[in-house]
């Protein structure tokens, strides 16, 4: 189990050594054909921030030999914003007094032929923790539900047991993403101070119980924003080394978000809640194509949340796959697309448009790379 | 065509060089690039493609008299979810012929042996036309010829590696020991790899990523085409042995005479 692994390290020291990795680190990492978790460190410190433009160009060449000048299209269908926790980053928060909305069986349906008439073959199912009325009955209905019409089906989810994945896995899921949010224990309670999700040890060890579940892929990542991420990040490179190496007929994704403001408050007085550290534009660029310099193989994914003159420019660092037209909250396509969002889309363009934007820059959106036949028992 | 074709099952190829078709930055350079190439055999990823549209745009841009489809599996992980894809790509697409690709590593796509083996034998008793794509094992490639499978594919490097033939002294006891054609997939990085294949003795051989990711593939295609030809017909002409030292000028045998 990857705790173990965990408790090895130290959050102080790893900080430390991140902090004290030198331009001679780096250039040593540049030079290596295949880079261990001690150069990720020296790409991800302060001293490779002046090595951008040679990291970029190495990130470039090895994307587009694994994935070739490819990129996939996914949307997000936000099923409930009913939740149990408390995140002090989250609109979908307990303590956040805004109307919850479930979909029921016609609404998923209707969300259904919005995304469809886009084009989408991948959709990525979203909800907050109310294990009550959105516990895996619920998702195993929606995924039966929703299975004939796409070809690869994700879940980004509350955690949950083995055997309750591998039920949704026989039902038609194929990916789950499960974010630990932070590395840094202590203060996971801090950011998630009431609820199930306050388990650290709990969230921690999802990924195994993925991996044992037989999952096709799995998503990892932090919340950039709440902790120092240049340590937290490498924890996730930590517990993708450990991933790989002990589930290894499991595809690995990584995604970014990075902390924007929320809308907090009722609907009558509501307010935009700012966070004290946003990572900059630059250590972004960085931190992907760090990943990308460590593991050849792995999806890095890129949300709505970005802007457009970012994402414009970061698909040829890097990125595997990238959302667009995205809504973020329940019936946000066709039900009600007024009600309040998990957080603020920053490119609102259509998919279209974004499809448009990537074969200008001489890549191909690609809209399906899975098959559902492919899942037999 | 200045070498001879290539039969494999029921079907004769006038170009050894075949193609993948992934990895290309739009469905039409894909097609203008596979076309400059000459290949005949063209394999396709079923999970890329949707076989209930028949408009379907991978597809379309292979609807073309010069094309022989060659679906494959990539994406299973087991013999089960082969064989049940493969009944779908046949159905589908309305060939038998299919290029057999277990890979449950998603890291390196390094074909499993076992569940291969498993596979080809299910499939070629369905009436499969079975290319495996293997690794450069010869006695896991005479099991697959004993076990009725058109050709096998053994990889010269890891796939999309563009490392070129690190199997190379196993690839020649495959070819060596082959009643059936031997395509060697996977690996090929440079035209000169492909030359080197075929020089070898290799009877065809599969290429996609140098082709699909280079600046610009189609003029990298007919590089290719060129390479497979010259090296094939090198092959044929009985390419002289290379000599680490000069002829004797006094033959220690010549008292024999």
């Amino acid at each position: 189990m990857f705790e173990s692994v965990f408790h090895q390290y130290s959050w102080d020291e790893v900080k430390r050594s991140i902090y004290s990795k030198t331009a001679a680190d780096v250039e040593r990492a540049l030079l290596k054909p295949k880079r261990s978790l001690e150069d990720f460190k020296a790409l991800v410190s302060p001293a490779a921030l002046t090595y951008l433009e040679q990291m970029a160009q190495l990130s470039h060449l090895a994307t587009q030999k694994r994935f070739g000048k490819t990129l996939q299209m996914y949307a997000p269908l936000y099923l409930s914003n009913e939740c149990q926790n408390i995140c002090t980053y989250c609109a979908f928060s307990l303590d956040n007094k805004i109307p919850r909305r479930t979909l029921t069986d016609t609404e998923i349906l209707q969300e259904v032929a919005v995304l469809k008439e886009m084009g989408y073959d991948h959709v990525l199912l979203v909800t907050g923790e109310a294990n009550h009325t959105v516990g895996v009955p619920y998702l195993k209905n929606a995924i039966e539900l929703i299975r004939p019409h796409f070809a690869h089906i994700s879940m980004e989810v509350q955690p949950l047991d083995q055997d309750a994945y591998e039920v949704l896995m026989e039902a038609g899921l194929h990916t789950v993403l499960v974010y630990q949010e932070t590395y840094h224990q202590e203060n996971y309670k801090l950011h998630h101070p009431k609820g199930k999700k306050s388990n650290f040890s709990y969230r921690l060890s999802t990924p195994d119980r993925l991996g044992k579940a037989g999952i096709y892929k799995m998503g990892l990542g932090v919340l950039i924003g709440l902790e120092d991420w240049r340590t937290d990040c490498f924890y996730t490179a930590l517990h993708l080394d450990y991933l790989e190496k002990t589930y290894w007929q499991t595809k690995y994704s990584i995604s970014f978000p990075r902390l924007r403001p929320i809308e907090v408050g009722t609907s009558e007085q509501s307010a935009l809640k700012s966070f004290n550290t946003y990572m900059t534009d630059k250590e972004l660029v960085q931190l992907i194509c760090a990943y990308r310099l460590l593991k050849e193989e792995v999806e890095l994914s890129l949300s709505t949340r970005e802007s457009e003159r970012f994402r414009d420019h970061v698909i040829k660092l890097g990125i595997t796959s990238i959302s667009a037209g995205s809504k973020t909250n329940p019936g946000g396509y066709a039900v009600e697309p007024q009600s309040l969002e998990q957080f603020e889309i920053s490119d609102e363009r259509s998919p279209q448009e974004i499809a448009q934007m990537i074969r200008r820059q001489g890549y191909e959106p690609v809209w399906k790379d899975w098959d559902r036949s492919f899942q037999v028992k | 065509m200045f070498s001879s074709p290539l039969t494999i099952a029921d079907k004769t190829f006038q170009s050894r060089l075949f193609t993948g078709t992934g990895k290309f930055h739009s469905s039409a350079t894909m097609q203008e690039a596979l076309l400059a190439s000459g290949s005949e055999l063209v394999t396709v990823a079923l999970k890329r493609v949707d076989l209930a549209d028949d408009q379907d745009d991978i597809l379309s841009h292979l609807s073309h008299a010069q094309f022989n489809l060659l679906p494959n599996t990539s994406g299973v992980r087991t013999a089960k979810e082969a064989i049940f894809a493969a009944q779908l790509a046949r159905e589908a697409l309305e060939t038998n012929w299919l290029k057999l690709e277990i890979h449950p590593d998603p890291k390196y796509l390094l074909p499993d042996p076992i569940e291969t083996l498993k596979a080809a034998e299910e499939l070629v008793k369905l009436d499969f036309i079975v290319l495996p794509y293997i690794h450069a094992d010869p006695v896991l490639c005479k099991h697959l010829e004993e076990a009725g499978t058109a050709a096998v594919m053994p990889l010269g490097a890891p796939i999309g590696s563009n490392k070129g033939l690190r199997t190379r002294d196993l690839l020649e006891i495959i070819i060596e020991q082959s009643k059936i054609p031997v395509v060697v997939d996977a690996g090929i990085g440079a035209p000169s790899h492909a030359a080197e294949a075929m020089e070898l003795g290799a009877d065809a051989v599969l290429v996609n990523t140098a082709i699909a990711v280079s600046e610009d593939p189609v003029k990298m295609a007919q590089a290719f085409k060129l390479a497979v030809e010259a090296g094939r017909m090198a092959y044929e002409a009985k390419l002289a042995q290379p000599r680490s030292h000069a002829e004797a000028s006094s033959p220690l045998t010549a008292f024999l005479d």
